[in-house]
């Protein structure tokens, strides 16, 4: 243990003296670090004076807060050259040979440069945050209390950690540092639209919800972390010089694994699809659970949580009914109005949706919106039960004849995209990223095309034709 | 030691850099690794420093197998890359004091090591200056020691003497001796034929990944060069005539003033050839060895694997 930590600390501490012996990179990073606070300060005191001239309090007592979270912010979005240049910077220098030359474990080298890459930004963000509050402390405006300024120190950590391990995922994976910088942008813009959407839970005060935010990026955070680890090799640093799309490869890799051995249609789904299947045993487990888990729950909370929002009387339940009695009168001719193939692309283009989230968060967001769907079904159960109607009975009429179909689909599209999430951060020995990512992204299509696509037609035929002759065989007074 | 057999490497699933290498490199013993740039000898050496794995065959270096232990072949060996990698920013004493880390030395022995390279490169009042403000060839002189910091028993090493004076390029080629009677395996990747010629024991051609030949610089000669050549040279105008020469003996060429003659086994033959000389009055000045150089072999060699013609 001692020894790992030891090694890390070597990797880390050459790095830091190189960095800190250039001033082309020490003297911009201390003018920007301690110039942007008395900017802020100075902004803050003309943007309280214009509040207080209109009554906006209740803005500018989450002003401060989001202005620390901007100057934390700040620092981590230059320093990010330390992490993009960490391994490419070496690689184009030269330096890197002797180094990967050396007995340094991969664990060890990568973790060192991380260790660095994290630092150096965090130490820049902090200062600048701190400066920023001494200056702040001195005008007359709501100084954030310490809980929610723990929450931003943490919400700053968590920003630096996924920025610099996606940088240095990047600087891993690219040949020239030029690349490296063009590529930062695929760091920088999603975490500004990140702290957009933080920026907003600030603004709308309950600060407890940030916490999400915190647990939120730093899953996405380590997950990175883990991917960086998985497909760090030495091969990959020395056996690339330039970057080619090799197109004919790509088309041939995806190719021979979407269809296997396969010589027929038939033969493609009596043999290779049942491989995909088997191998998403584990991952349909955990989206079944999850599914299990987020309906009831949400069926539950809405039955014990929704009567004490709103006071449910006779009169407001009737209300209800004939709302949804108003809403289902034309179920009859639900085709006219929406078609089953706009239904059939609507939910092919939400698994495509799930898988698209999935890819840039390693399964977590579309993981997520899965979840999200379900407990709306869930939510829907409860209140039928709410307003007096059986919600097995709902279920067994509106929900389970196209559900087998859909869900079914839904299910295997989610699993299939958690299984690309996970091959992702799991170490591929002799594969380099962009393989795993090609051939997870064939198995998934392969679950795609053979069931979902088919499996979603059935349901949106089902849905417009049969379902609603069901509903009202099974609620005929509606 | 290093063993490697039918070692192969293949980039983009199609381009094979190296194909086939099979060698065995005893220690105590240098190996001179020749060929045109891009001709596989850099792909070789990372795959025996477990930089790349091989797609085919196999090599074992300082007893350890390349794909099986890559940890304890890197703390094993010492590597001089093509580029001398040095950080810009250390000074000369930190950077080997830096590696002597990285392979794990104690203190002392980091302190020791590192004394005795700087001391023995000529680097001492260098130490404390920043490797940017180093000429070439000290840079190279540092990249060497850093080599060497871990006393390794194999050492890959591409292009020692590059952009050194002669004095340092004397200097580091009786380094390298000096290791090779210390046991030491060593493989040179060098352009310069002569340095190769004076310190390998052993020479391997290489070209698009395959070696051509592959043994002592006496063997590679008479492979590609033909039996030795012996040159009579006379004090003046000498009409030879029809000689009568032994078997094994052929007359190469003639000119009024020498002959050169072809000879498969100079110990038994030579003596004969000069009798024969002598008694035919022959005003000899010298007998001596036609002198070929690596130089010829390797161009040869390279316009025979190209289809060209060889210039002599």
């Amino acid at each position: 243990m001692q020894r790992n930590s030891s090694t890390i600390w070597m990797v880390a501490q050459r790095e830091f003296i190189d960095q800190f012996r250039d001033w082309r990179i020490v003297v911009p990073m201390f003018v920007l670090v301690t110039l942007f606070p008395f900017i802020a300060d100075d902004t803050t005191r003309q943007a309280v004076n214009f509040m207080n001239r209109f009554g906006g309090s209740i803005i500018l007592d989450h002003l401060i807060p989001f202005v620390v979270l901007v100057i934390g912010f700040f620092p981590l979005s230059f320093t990010l050259v330390v992490a993009l240049e960490s391994f490419v910077g070496e690689k184009e220098r030269g330096t890197i040979e002797p180094l990967l030359s050396s007995p340094i474990d991969d664990r060890h080298m990568y973790l060192g440069k991380l260790l660095v890459g994290i630092t150096t930004p965090l130490v820049f963000s902090y200062v600048s945050i701190g400066i920023y509050l001494i200056l702040v402390s001195h005008r007359n405006v709501a100084f954030p209390s310490a809980y929610m300024l723990t929450l931003i120190f943490l919400l700053t950590f968590a920003h630096a950690v996924l920025m610099v391990s996606s940088a240095i995922v990047i600087s891993v994976q690219a040949t020239t540092i030029r690349a490296a910088n063009l590529l930062a942008s695929f760091v920088v813009v999603p975490v500004a639209f990140l702290l957009q959407g933080e920026t907003v839970l600030i603004f709308w005060g309950n600060e407890d919800v940030l916490w999400f935010a915190i647990v939120g990026v730093t899953l996405l955070a380590t997950l990175l972390v883990r991917l960086g680890l998985a497909h760090f090799r030495r091969e990959y640093l020395l056996g690339r010089e330039i970057d080619t799309i090799n197109v004919k490869w790509i088309g041939r890799t995806f190719r021979d694994r979407f269809k296997g051995q396969a010589t027929s249609v038939r033969e493609w789904y009596r043999i290779e699809l049942p491989i995909t299947l088997r191998q998403l045993r584990q991952p349909l487990m955990i989206v079944f659970g999850l599914a299990v888990i987020a309906g009831i729950a949400s069926y539950m909370w809405v039955v014990t949580n929704v009567p004490s929002y709103i006071e449910l009387t006779p009169d407001r339940i009737d209300q209800f009914k004939t709302f949804i009695a108003d809403n289902l009168a034309n179920l009859d001719s639900l085709g006219e109005r929406l078609p089953a193939p706009v239904l059939f692309y609507h939910n092919a283009r939400t698994t495509v949706a799930f898988l698209l989230l999935g890819l840039v968060s390693f399964g977590t967001l579309g993981l997520t919106l899965f979840i999200g769907n379900i407990a709306l079904v869930g939510g829907v159960l409860g209140a039928a039960h709410l307003v007096g109607y059986s919600p097995l009975l709902a279920f067994i009429a509106g929900i389970l004849p196209h559900g087998i179909f859909e869900l079914s689909a839904i299910f295997l599209a989610t699993a299939a995209m958690l299984k690309v999430g996970a091959q992702l951060v799991t170490p591929q020995p002799d594969k380099s990223l962009g393989e795993t990512l090609l051939l997870s992204l064939a198995d998934w299509f392969r679950i795609f095309v053979g069931i979902v696509l088919p499996f979603l037609a059935i349901a949106a035929v089902i849905e417009i034709y049969l379902t609603p002759l069901l509903i009202k065989l099974a609620f005929p007074y509606l | 030691m290093i063993e490697t057999y039918d070692l192969s490497k293949q980039f983009n699933n199609d381009f094979w850099a190296v194909d086939g290498v099979t060698l065995n490199i005893q220690p105590g013993k240098i190996l001179a690794l020749l060929g045109q740039n891009g001709a596989g000898k850099t792909t070789t050496v990372r795959m025996l420093t477990a930089l790349l794995r091989p797609t085919r065959g196999w090599a074992r270096v300082a007893g350890y197998d390349v794909t099986q232990n890559p940890q304890e072949i890197r703390a094993n060996v010492g590597v001089l890359t093509e580029q001398h990698g040095l950080y810009m920013r250390m000074t000369g004493e930190e950077y080997l004091e830096f590696f002597g880390k990285v392979y794990g030395l104690d203190p002392n022995a980091r302190k020791t090591r590192s004394d005795y390279l700087l001391q023995y490169f000529g680097l001492v009042e260098a130490a404390q200056r920043r490797c940017g403000e180093y000429s070439k060839g000290m840079k190279q002189k540092l990249a060497l020691a850093r080599a060497l910091m871990h006393d390794p028993s194999v050492l890959l090493l591409d292009e020692p003497t590059s952009a050194m004076d002669p004095e340092s390029s004397r200097l580091v080629r009786d380094e390298i001796a000096r290791l090779r009677s210390s046991q030491r395996t060593i493989i040179i990747c060098t352009h310069n034929l002569a340095e190769a010629e004076a310190l390998a024991d052993s020479i391997a051609i290489i070209y698009r990944g395959k070696i051509l030949l592959n043994g002592t610089l006496d063997e590679l000669k008479r492979v590609v060069l033909g039996p030795v050549e012996y040159e009579a040279q006379f004090a003046r105008d000498f009409d030879a005539g029809e000689l009568d020469l032994p078997q094994g003996v052929t007359l190469a060429s003639r000119s009024p003033s020498s002959l050169r003659f072809r000879v498969e086994a100079p110990q038994t033959v030579n003596p004969m050839l000069v009798n024969e000389l002598t008694a035919r009055n022959a005003p000899l000045v010298s007998f001596q060895e036609v002198p070929r150089r690596l130089e010829q072999v390797y161009l040869k060699t390279m316009a025979e694997a190209q289809g060209v013609a060889y210039a002599a």
